[in-house]
C-alpha cells in the first residue's frame, strides 16, 4: 500500500495494487474518482501526517490486511480510531511526526559551482522544492572547488555542492584539515565530457596523447579519477606522460582558445561551451567510461546533522524530491530555462538545453542524442566511494592502509537516505553497495585491494 | 595661454579616443572563416562558430551592454545577480571599512615611529618584510584563520593598505623641520600639544600622499580579493561574467573599475591640496 492511505478505510486495500471496487487501475485513482463523486478537496498536509502515522500503528498492530478489514468492519471505523487511541496515542505521535518535519533552522545558505551538476540544488531554489519543505534556502554562487570546501567548513554554508570525492578527502583530512563531513545525496550521474581542442580533430586515438597538457577542475575529482583512468586504459601514465592541471572551469575554454591546453574533462556546460564558441569538439562523453558514475554531491558537515538534524533532513528530502524531478526527460527544458539566469549558472540556455535533453552539437558538424548524458539519481551508493577510494591511493593521493568500507559508510549516508526515499513513497534500492564496471571492467566493492592491485599503471608508492 | 593648451591636450585626447575605438571596432568586425553546417547544427552552436564573430567583442557591442547596465544600475535578481551599481556600492562600503581600520593603526604608529629613533629601528625589519607581500598571499591564510570571507576580504585591503600610510607618516613626521621643534620646546608646548599643533599640520601633506597612495592599493586590492571569495562586489561581478565568458560585461566592469579608483584618487588629492601649505 502507500504510505498515504487512510488506514481506517474498510475499503481500502492496505497491500495490494489495483482498487477496492475493481473498476480502475489504482487505489489512487479510486480515491481521486470517489473523491471527485463526494466533491471533497484533496487532504491537507496535516491530514497525511495523520494518516501516515496511523497506518503505521495499524500495520503494526494488524500485519494481515484481511484481519485489519476485518476488525474494522464489524466495529466500524469510529469505534476502531477511538479503541487505538486509548492505548495508543495517536495525536501525540501524529504531532511529534509532524513536528519531526519542523526544521531547527530555516534560513540556510547552500553553495554551488555554477556548472549543470548542481541542477537539483539550483532548481530547488526557483521550483520551489526547498518552500515546499519548509525551509527558506539562499543558494550562493562560489568561485571554486577550495573557496566552497573552506566556506562550507567556516560554517559560512550550511551545505554546498561538492566533487563526490570531496567529503571523502575532507573527512581524511587530504589537502584540508580533517573534518568528518557527509554526503546524503549524489547530484548528478554522467554529465561530465573529455573536449580536445580542434587542431586534434584527427587525433582521436588517445595512443597519439603523448605530452598533451589536460585541464581538470580539481585533484580530488571524478574528473580526475576519470581521465587517469582512462589514459591509463590506453597505455598511458598520467604523471609522466602527460600534464595535468587543475583549472577552475570557466578557464578551461578561455585557456583552451588560447592553445594553453590541449584538452580537459570538464563537468558540463563547460564542455558544450567550448563547443558552443567553436573552440573544441567532444571526443568522449563519461558515459562512455562508466555509466552512471557519480559526479557531484551534496555535501553537509557531520556537525551540522547533530545540531540540526531537522533542517538537515528536510534539506535532503528537497534535494532529493529535486532529483527526482531533474531526472525525468519531459522536465528538462523548463529546468534549462530555470536556472540559465546570470543569478544561477549564467550560462545561454542553448548550452544548459543541449547538455540537460541530450541532444547536442559534437562540435564536428554532427548532431548527436543521448538521453543519459547527464542524469540524476540522489542515491549515495556506498560502492562508489569505495571505488574513489581505490584510485586516491592508486594515484598516491592516500598513503598508507586504509578501511574503505569504514570511511565509504562514514561519509556515504545511504542508510539515511534509504529513509528518507522511503518515507517520500520513492523506492530506494535494497542494498548499499553494487558492483560495476569502468570500460569493461568489473568493479567488485568488496574486494578492493585486489582490484587496486590488478592496475599496472599506477603511482609507485 | 593656459586655455589654449587645455584646448589642444582635450582635441589630442579626443583624437586618440576616437581611433582607439575605430581600431577596436575594425579588429573586431569578425571575417573568420565558416565552416558548412547544417541548419539543426547551427542551430546549437554560437555566433562565433556559425558567424565567424569574433570573440572579442566590438565597441557597439560593449556600449549598447553598458547602457543597459546604466538604465537600471540597482537591480537584484537574488543574491547572486545584482545590479552594478549595487555591486559597486558594495566594494566601496569594503574598501572604506578596511581603509578606514588601516588609517587609524596607520597614523597613531606612524607619528610614534617617526618621534622616536628606537621604535623606528625596532620596527623597521618587520615592516620591510611585511611590505612587500602581495594581497592575494594573505587571502588563504585570512581565509583559514579569521572563517568569515568577507571579513577576510577587509582584512585584506586593510594590511595592504596600511603600509604606505604608515611610512609616510613616519617620514612626514621625521622630517618635520628642527627649527619649528625646537620653537615649540622653547615656548614650553607640551608633547600632545605639540604633536596636534606643530608636527600634524607640517607631516599633513605627507601623511595624505601615503593616504593616496593607499586607497589606490584598496582598490587594487578589492577586485582581485573579490574575484577569490565571490558573493558581492564589483570583483564578484567580473568573476560571474568570465564564468559566462561574457567579455562584454568584463570590459564594461574594467571601465567602472578604471573610472571609480580615479574618482577615490581625486578626493584624497583634492584632500592633499587643502594641507598643503607654501613653505
Amino acid at each position: 500500500m502507500s504510505t498515504f492511505d487512510d488506514p481506517f478505510d474498510a475499503d481500502r486495500a492496505l497491500a495490494q495494487s489495483g482498487c477496492v471496487c475493481g473498476q480502475h487501475r489504482s487505489a489512487a485513482e479510486h480515491e481521486h474518482a470517489t473523491l471527485a463523486l463526494r466533491c471533497e478537496a484533496v487532504e491537507s498536509e496535516q491530514k497525511r501526517y495523520d494518516g501516515v502515522v496511523a497506518s503505521a500503528v495499524v500495520r503494526a498492530m494488524f500485519p494481515k490486511d484481511a484481519a485489519r478489514r476485518a476488525f474494522l468492519k464489524s466495529v466500524g471505523a469510529a469505534t476502531a480510531l477511538a479503541a487505538i487511541s486509548q492505548f495508543f496515542p495517536l495525536k501525540t505521535a501524529t504531532e511529534a511526526f509532524a513536528e519531526s518535519d519542523a526544521p531547527e533552522k530555516k534560513d540556510l545558505k547552500v553553495g554551488f559551482i555554477p556548472i549543470t551538476c548542481a541542477t537539483p540544488i539550483i532548481m530547488a531554489a526557483p521550483l520551489g522544492f526547498y518552500a515546499k519543505y519548509g525551509l527558506n534556502v539562499e543558494v550562493v554562487k562560489t568561485a571554486g572547488w577550495a573557496v566552497i570546501r573552506d566556506k562550507t567548513i567556516n560554517k559560512e554554508y550550511d551545505a554546498s555542492h561538492m566533487l563526490a570525492p570531496m567529503p571523502i578527502a575532507i573527512s581524511l583530512g587530504l589537502g584540508a584539515t580533517a573534518i568528518p563531513f557527509a554526503v546524503p545525496a549524489i547530484e548528478n550521474i554522467n554529465g561530465q565530457g573529455i573536449v580536445l581542442a580542434m587542431k586534434h580533430k584527427d587525433k582521436r586515438d588517445p595512443k597519439d596523447w603523448k605530452g598533451m597538457k589536460f585541464a581538470i577542475p580539481f585533484d580530488y575529482s571524478m574528473h580526475n579519477y576519470l581521465l587517469r583512468y582512462y589514459l591509463a586504459e590506453h597505455g598511458l601514465d598520467p604523471d609522466t606522460d602527460v600534464q595535468l592541471r587543475s583549472v577552475p572551469p570557466p578557464e578551461m575554454v578561455a585557456n583552451l582558445r588560447a592553445d594553453n591546453i590541449d584538452g580537459f574533462l570538464a563537468p558540463d556546460n563547460i564542455c558544450q561551451r567550448a563547443i558552443f564558441d567553436g573552440v573544441g569538439f567532444m571526443h568522449l562523453l563519461s558515459k562512455e567510461i562508466w555509466d552512471g558514475h557519480p559526479c557531484c554531491s551534496f555535501a553537509v558537515s557531520k556537525e551540522f546533522i547533530t545540531t540540526s538534524p531537522n533542517s538537515f533532513a528536510a534539506l535532503t528530502r528537497a534535494i532529493v524530491d529535486a532529483t527526482a524531478y531533474a531526472s525525468k526527460a519531459e522536465n528538462r527544458k523548463q529546468i534549462a530555462e530555470a536556472i540559465a539566469p546570470a543569478n544561477y549558472i549564467n550560462a545561454p540556455v542553448t548550452v544548459l538545453e543541449q547538455v540537460l535533453t541530450g541532444t547536442y552539437a559534437d562540435g564536428l558538424g554532427g548532431v548527436k542524442t543521448d538521453a543519459r548524458r547527464v542524469d540524476f539519481d540522489p542515491f549515495p551508493w556506498q560502492s562508489f566511494a569505495v571505488w574513489m577510494l581505490t584510485q586516491m591511493k592508486r594515484w598516491g593521493q592516500i598513503k598508507g592502509d586504509v578501511d574503505y568500507k569504514a570511511v565509504a559508510e562514514q561519509v556515504y549516508l545511504a542508510t539515511d537516505t534509504k529513509k528518507v526515499m522511503a518515507e517520500m513513497g520513492l523506492t530506494p534500492p535494497q542494498t548499499s553497495y553494487k558492483s560495476f564496471s569502468v570500460m569493461g571492467k568489473t568493479f567488485d566493492p568488496a574486494t578492493p585491494d585486489d582490484y587496486l592491485a590488478s592496475f599496472k599503471i599506477r603511482k609507485a608508492s | 595661454m593656459t586655455f589654449s593648451l587645455r584646448f589642444r591636450a582635450a582635441i589630442v585626447s579626443i583624437a586618440l579616443f576616437v581611433a582607439f575605438i575605430g581600431i577596436w571596432h575594425i579588429a573586431t568586425r569578425g571575417t573568420a572563416a565558416v565552416a558548412t553546417m547544417t541548419p539543426e547544427y547551427a542551430k546549437l552552436m554560437g555566433l562565433t562558430a556559425t558567424q565567424g564573430k569574433s570573440a572579442m567583442p566590438g565597441p557597439l557591442d560593449v556600449g549598447a551592454k553598458l547602457w543597459e547596465h546604466l538604465k537600471r544600475p540597482f537591480y537584484d535578481n537574488g543574491p547572486n545577480d545584482k545590479g552594478l551599481g549595487i555591486q559597486l556600492g558594495y566594494s566601496i562600503a569594503r574598501v572604506g571599512l578596511g581603509y578606514v581600520l588601516a588609517v587609524i593603526v596607520a597614523i597613531p604608529l606612524g607619528f610614534l615611529i617617526g618621534m622616536s629613533p628606537l621604535i623606528n629601528k625596532a620596527l623597521d625589519p618587520f615592516i620591510q618584510v611585511l611590505k612587500p607581500i602581495s594581497p592575494l598571499a594573505w587571502m588563504p591564510l585570512a581565509l583559514y584563520t579569521i572563517k568569515d570571507s568577507s571579513i577576510s576580504a577587509i582584512f585584506v585591503i586593510f594590511i595592504c593598505s596600511v603600509w604606505p600610510m604608515l611610512l609616510n607618516t613616519a617620514f612626514g613626521v621625521a622630517a618635520v623641520r628642527k627649527e619649528w621643534i625646537n620653537v615649540a620646546r622653547t615656548l614650553e608646548v607640551g608633547t600632545v600639544r605639540r604633536a596636534f599643533t606643530v608636527i600634524l599640520p607640517a607631516a599633513a601633506p605627507t601623511i595624505l600622499t601615503g593616504m593616496r597612495i593607499s586607497i589606490g592599493i584598496a582598490w587594487l586590492v578589492i577586485v582581485a580579493a573579490e574575484m577569490l571569495v565571490g558573493g558581492t562586489g564589483i570583483g564578484y561581478f567580473v568573476w560571474n561574467e568570465w564564468n559566462n565568458l561574457s567579455i562584454t560585461n568584463v570590459i564594461i566592469a574594467i571601465l567602472l573599475i578604471g573610472i571609480v579608483g580615479m574618482l577615490l584618487d581625486q578626493i584624497l588629492a583634492r584632500f592633499t591640496r587643502m594641507v598643503t601649505f607654501p613653505e
